[in-house]
């Protein structure tokens, strides 16, 4: 047989690694100020570093450029290896990596200053998508090109997972992204809502799954293996986690959304698919663990294995905590609450962070042709980033579960609320949120550590830019044998590998978007409910674009205790104008949906306006930031466009509104102006054109136009709710019957 | 084009019966997966399992 000599481009994988490590530390570090606001308010300096526009900034950056960036440094480098063939272009391999660069400088420099889209891992606003688009593909044809080329028969079962990510994020993207462009950095989601929560969700879940989940596992079929030098634990187990995972990890995004409007069936698929989804979880945990069944020994000398190790409990213990919360007993006390954030952070540092260090420790020595330099302080890193994940978690989810039950806890009568004040349950906090911190502090100067010791490593090796191979070449790739299973002969075939993957994800998907175009029609009107005035959209506007949705949600969900709160619990129909919705997923400050007008927690204009240039006016512990910007003049140059966008999404404004919107827009401003000045003359600096006034308009309207609905006909009384226990509820799609 | 299909779909006759088709796909899936884990021949699984250790 013929043996072709060729060689692997390493220099591919040393750029994404130095981009890895790079955008790891910075996207820590943006976390590690975002979780310093939350304990001292007046870090909130300026406007681009306020909280609701930097926790964007440090998802975006944790999860697309460390974790991004680590994705392709892992497959550059095991994919040309696996297929025993040298990346399809090298042209292309240096469009991805410097694409992706520039999408993420550009996120640097967008989510700061207020461009966001205003869906949670998804506010990178449409000619950036575009661009993300553009760069998957880049990916996806290196990627296919090299597995046409290959001299292996077989398809590894780390190539698969790599094909389900790039074919599920290219979908998954898509179908969230679809949003309508107002101006070059602005537009509105194409879906609204009850529709735009669900997509939002099936989305979020899934990037999950498919961004920092499957392309990790493929990386986990490859190293850990390589690290163990011993072939993993079950080839068999691998098939039946491969496709079981793909299978049912894409119904279960609805489980965000327990308790909302939306529909009941829709939430208990979401329930009943996470529970399954433990089982292919643990599988695969069980299959890299169990990898090392007989070199246990290893793990105590070698640095790569005790992250990798380390990595995979976490992600057991990830996979089994999100089942546990999505059931609705215990989401019913976790959601809203730092319980989840905990639970992120448990696969985020743990299983992806730990992941990637393991990596690192065995590339940098590899490509370098040296020994690492110091074993001593990959330890240190080792326990330090152990202990600093345990120190950022545990306190978390004491938090979580504390908060969770001081909100519902009721006085000894029963008749009131334990806790009335959303602040008291916020200030018990701050000694966790510190620990927290620290235990981020601990991580990210682990990370160093290792930053130091890979330069001192690389300093003393010589790397190896192309690294010779040969192999003999595959005659016929489709080529089987008598007698052999059609795994193995789809294994042979990507092309046809990547249609299957597909149809596996689509089947979850297509259950879940068919009933989501459904859902608009199956929103019970609310006749009272109406389009937004073009000072409310602006105002917004404005809350999208602080990133408020980041502490704030706007979603009351059915409870005794929400209800008392914070008012009627809210209805699908509400939310039929919203583009984007903005339920948010946590409640670092109280829910806004009730601060509109004729409910209990509604306050006065003049409350607001002196609230939002500083919270500490009225309740010294807050911890929200001093919107002192609002004070800006607002800017109408657009109005008049987002009022005929907002039309061809189905919003009912009268033809040739437009003509009218500024107007209106004036008037009312000047109308919360005056009731500003009248409701407190101390207030000399307050102008009508000032940006927090269309902010106060909108919170002003928020959840407000069911009280002008005919209460008996239309609304479902409170005292419907006020009985209900938990565990009978039904959930909200039936108050909606009520509606109907 | 959007508003186009989302008409459509929102319109078809029995479009609960969708669910139930891909359950029903779900469950076959995974039987044949079952049953093929249990018969594939182990040299080759052998042969598959060993490939990344096979690169130096």
């Amino acid at each position: 047989m013929q043996v072709e000599k060729f060689s692997y481009d390493n220099r591919i994988v040393r750029l994404f690694l130095i981009a890895t490590i790079a955008w790891g530390v910075i996207g820590m570090l943006v976390g590690l100020f975002a979780s310093l606001e939350l304990i001292w308010p007046e870090l909130n300096i300026t406007s681009w570093l306020s909280f609701g526009r930097i926790r964007p900034l440090h998802t975006n950056a944790v999860i697309f450029a460390f974790v991004g960036n680590g994705i392709f440094a892992g497959v550059y480098y095991s994919l040309q290896r696996l297929l025993k063939a040298r990346m399809y272009s090298d042209v292309l391999s240096r469009i991805n990596f410097w694409g992706w660069q520039l999408i993420i400088l550009s996120a640097v420099l967008t989510l700061p200053f207020g461009y966001t889209a205003g869906k949670e891992y998804a506010e990178l606003e449409w000619p950036i998508d575009i661009a993300i688009t553009l760069m998957w593909l880049t990916w996806g044809i290196n990627m296919f090109g090299t597995i046409l080329k290959r001299r292996v028969k077989h398809m590894y079962v780390a190539i698969w997972f790599y094909i389900a990510t790039f074919v599920t994020v290219a979908v998954l993207h898509l179908v969230n992204s679809v949003e309508l462009p107002v101006s070059f950095m602005k537009s509105y989601s194409w879906y609204a809502g009850v529709q735009d929560a669900l997509v939002q969700w099936w989305y979020g879940h899934n990037a999950v799954a498919f961004f920092l989940t499957t392309p990790y596992l493929g990386l986990m079929y490859y190293f850990v293996p390589k690290a163990a030098n011993r072939p993993v634990y079950s080839y068999r187990l691998s098939i039946i986690h491969f496709w079981s995972l793909i299978f049912i990890y894409i119904w279960a995004g609805p489980h965000h959304l327990l308790y909302s409007s939306l529909p009941n069936w829709a939430q208990s698929l979401g329930v009943v698919f996470s529970i399954m989804l433990l089982f292919p979880s643990w599988g695969g945990m069980l299959n890299g663990l169990l990898t090392l069944r007989g070199v246990w020994d290893k793990v105590r000398d070698d640095a790569v294995l005790k992250f990798m190790v380390v990595a995979i409990t976490c992600y057991g213990m990830a996979t089994f905590e999100g089942p546990m919360l999505s059931l609705k007993n215990v989401n019913w006390i976790s959601h809203f609450t730092d319980w989840t954030v905990a639970h992120v952070h448990v696969g985020g540092l743990g299983w992806n962070g730990m992941m990637t260090f393991g990596m690192a420790y065995y590339l940098v020595p590899k490509m370098w042709r040296t020994n690492l330099y110091s074993k001593s302080l990959a330890n240190t890193h080792f326990w330090i980033a152990t202990l600093g994940i345990i120190l950022w978690v545990i306190p978390m989810y004491y938090a979580g579960f504390m908060q969770g039950l001081m909100w519902k806890d009721f006085t000894e009568s029963g008749a009131q609320l334990q806790n009335p004040e959303f602040l008291t349950t916020v200030s018990v906090l701050k000694p966790y949120f510190m620990l927290r911190s620290l235990g981020g502090t601990l991580f990210i100067i682990g990370a160093l550590v290792m930053v130091y010791n890979l330069i001192k490593t690389a300093q003393a090796g010589n790397f190896l830019a192309n690294e010779e191979a040969e192999a003999p070449a595959l005659v016929n790739s489709k080529a089987g044998h008598k007698g052999e299973h059609w795994h193995s002969w789809i294994e042979r075939r990507p092309i046809k590998f990547l249609l299957l993957a597909l149809v596996a994800i689509l089947i979850g998907g297509i259950v879940e978007i068919i009933p989501t175009f459904m859902v608009s029609s199956n929103i019970p009107k609310i006749s009272s409910v109406q389009p937004y005035t073009p000072l409310e959209l602006e105002g917004r506007d404005i809350y999208v674009r602080e990133g408020c949705y980041n502490c704030h949600s706007q979603w009351v969900r059915p409870f005794r205790d929400e209800v008392m709160r914070y008012g009627e619990y809210s209805k699908a129909g509400e939310y039929i104008y919203d583009h984007p919705f903005q339920w948010g997923s946590k409640r670092t400050g109280p829910d806004l949906h009730r601060s509109g007008k004729g409910n209990n927690m509604n306050k006065s204009e003049s409350w607001h306006y002196k609230h939002m240039l500083d919270p500490r006016v009225y309740q010294k512990e807050s911890i929200m930031p001093a919107y002192t910007w609002l004070t800006d003049k607002l800017d109408v140059s657009l109005t008049e466009r987002k009022i005929s966008a907002m039309r061809t999404l189905g919003v009912p404004y009268p033809e040739g509104y437009e003509s009218q919107a500024i107007a209106d827009l004036n008037k009312q401003a000047e109308e919360i102006y005056q009731l500003i000045i009248s409701q407190d003359p101390e207030i000399k600096h307050a102008k009508a054109d000032m940006e927090v006034i269309a902010v106060i308009a909108y919170l002003e309207r928020l959840g407000s136009d069911i009280n002008k609905a005919n209460p008996v006909e239309e609304i479902a009384p409170i005292e419907t709710v006020i009985e209900v226990e938990p565990e009978t509820l039904e959930t909200a799609e039936d108050s909606t019957k009520i509606l109907e | 084009m959007l508003s186009y299909i989302k008409g459509h779909l929102t319109s078809i006759d029995g479009i609960e019966i969708y669910p139930i088709i891909s359950l029903v796909i779900f469950f076959t899936f995974f039987v044949g997966l079952g049953i093929y884990i249990f018969k594939s021949d182990k040299k080759t699984r052998d042969e598959i399992k060993n490939i990344p250790l096979e690169d130096n």
